[in-house]
């Protein structure tokens, strides 16, 4: 099974351990993730100024992607919110196509519709499934317990991002945290905002996001949350410190990315899943998994 | 606040661009107040206030309020909404109309002149990939022709078109 990895801006330069791991537990799975290195920026971050211009470069990613006939899969959530909205918008409008078409004709690029655009876990848990998974782990983490963290564009808006799992109500990172053999937890401040789209607009702000759900589980004491996200790693991990200064809190968090998890269940060593870049690190799964 | 000082043609300006269309169904229930992670840090913040607010056509303290920009973009309240509104997607509509206007803090002209430079947010020079390497990751490029002429901006001085800094 084939599938081009959309790495987005941030990933490949700021989350090296999330992209080391997301390879190998793909290449583990039997998914060969293909790169283009042309992809480039997937839009999102120029949509407040100008949503015309960030549909566009969206296009211009969907359209490398159908020239090579594969599933598109970010690791991002933000990248894969954007670009699987942009192509149900582009899908279903003709006349929002001709227009981005235009554009596209300056860049000698053809936008086709029905590319097929997956967060990579749910990639995973679409075309691998749950029973293949975990039929690979090797390393059972039994006795350990991760927090997942959905964020907000892995399931939101349903509308476009639906059929997998409910954003009320979810269940799918759970589901890829039980294959594992660890626990995860149910807490009741799941499915919170990280904060991460206010940063720039109000630290303090973003920071009190973040800091009620870090706050929830330091108090519950898990092995580790575990994110789909470079943006939601950024709060909860990039900021720990500096939200705990700022808000006097007792916050002690380790974050890891689910893939580094996967990753030690189908029997790779931390070394291998990029461990070494993680701020805040699970020490005792770390120590068991050596 | 006077009739006389609000502009109807509001609604429809926001409602013209995309994602905007659901302000019209608004019925004011709330639903979005309720669910807004954001609302409830910032009293100030109340997605249901700026609806009516957009709605009544008071153009500055919808477009000029620097709380449009703190909407973090979590779709919740257009998980709840029963009239289908889609408020997040509104409030994209809103920001590009207050950045027309002239209203967009400077991050927003920071992030076209980053990705004409580069294609990216993030600069990637040698030294990333150095990084890369070390981890047995293949090397990524800057593709920033294409973003210049969607962008229709120049590359930076200095800077040779299609080449990281």
């Amino acid at each position: 099974m084939e599938a081009l990895v959309f790495l987005g801006c941030t990933v490949p330069v700021r989350n090296l351990n999330y992209e080391v791991s997301a390879r190998k537990v793909a290449e583990a799975l039997g998914v060969r993730l293909v790169d283009l290195p042309e992809l480039g920026c997937c839009g999102y971050p120029l949509k407040s100024g100008d949503q015309r211009a960030a549909l566009v470069l969206a296009a211009r990613a969907l359209a490398q992607a159908a020239a090579t006939g594969l599933p598109l899969v970010p690791l991002c959530s933000a990248c894969a919110g954007t670009l699987t909205e942009a192509a149900h918008h582009l899908d279903h409008d003709p006349e929002a196509r001709a227009a981005v078409q235009a554009e596209l004709d300056q860049l000698g690029l053809t936008y086709r519709p029905g590319v097929k655009v997956r967060h990579l876990a749910r990639f995973l848990l679409e075309e691998v499934g749950l029973e293949a998974i975990a039929g690979k782990v090797v390393r059972p983490l039994t006795g350990f317990t991760f927090a997942p963290h959905y964020g907000c564009h892995f399931l939101k808006p349903s509308r476009v991002m639906g059929g997998l799992d409910d954003p009320e109500d979810p269940r799918s990172l759970a589901q890829l945290i039980a294959v594992t053999g660890a626990q995860s937890l149910d807490y009741a401040r799941l499915k919170d905002c990280c904060g991460g789209g206010v940063l720039g607009a109000d630290e303090d702000l973003a920071g009190r996001m973040a800091g009620g759900k870090l706050g929830e589980l330091t108090a519950a004491g898990v092995t580790a949350m575990a994110v789909v996200c470079p943006f939601c790693n950024v709060m909860f991990e990039g900021q720990q410190k500096a939200i705990a200064k700022r808000l006097e809190l007792e916050i002690k968090v380790p974050v890891v990315y689910l893939t580094q998890i996967l990753g030690l269940a189908l029997g790779f060593k931390p070394d291998e899943l990029g461990f070494k870049l993680n701020r805040v690190k699970p020490k005792e799964l770390l120590e068991a998994c050596k | 606040m006077r009739i006389n000082d609000c502009d109807p043609g509001l609604k429809y300006e926001i409602a013209a661009e995309p994602g905007g269309e659901g302000i019209k169904a608004c019925f004011g229930c709330a639903a979005c107040s309720a669910r807004c992670p954001v609302g409830a840090l910032v009293p100030d913040y109340d997605p249901r206030r700026l609806i009516r607010l957009a709605l009544i056509g008071d153009r500055e303290r919808v477009l000029a309020s620097p709380l449009i920009w703190l909407c973090s973009a979590c779709h919740g309240c257009a998980e709840v909404c029963p009239q289908d509104v889609r408020f997040s997607e509104v409030m994209t509509a809103i920001r590009n109309l207050a950045s027309r206007a002239g209203y967009a803090p400077p991050s927003q002209k920071a992030i076209a002149k980053q990705l004409a430079a580069h294609g990216r947010l993030l600069e990637v020079t040698d030294f990333e990939n150095n990084k890369r390497a070390e981890l047995g990751l293949p090397p990524v490029s800057e593709a920033p022709r294409d973003y210049q002429t969607i962008l229709g901006l120049a590359p930076e001085a200095g800077q040779e078109p299609g080449e990281g800094a």
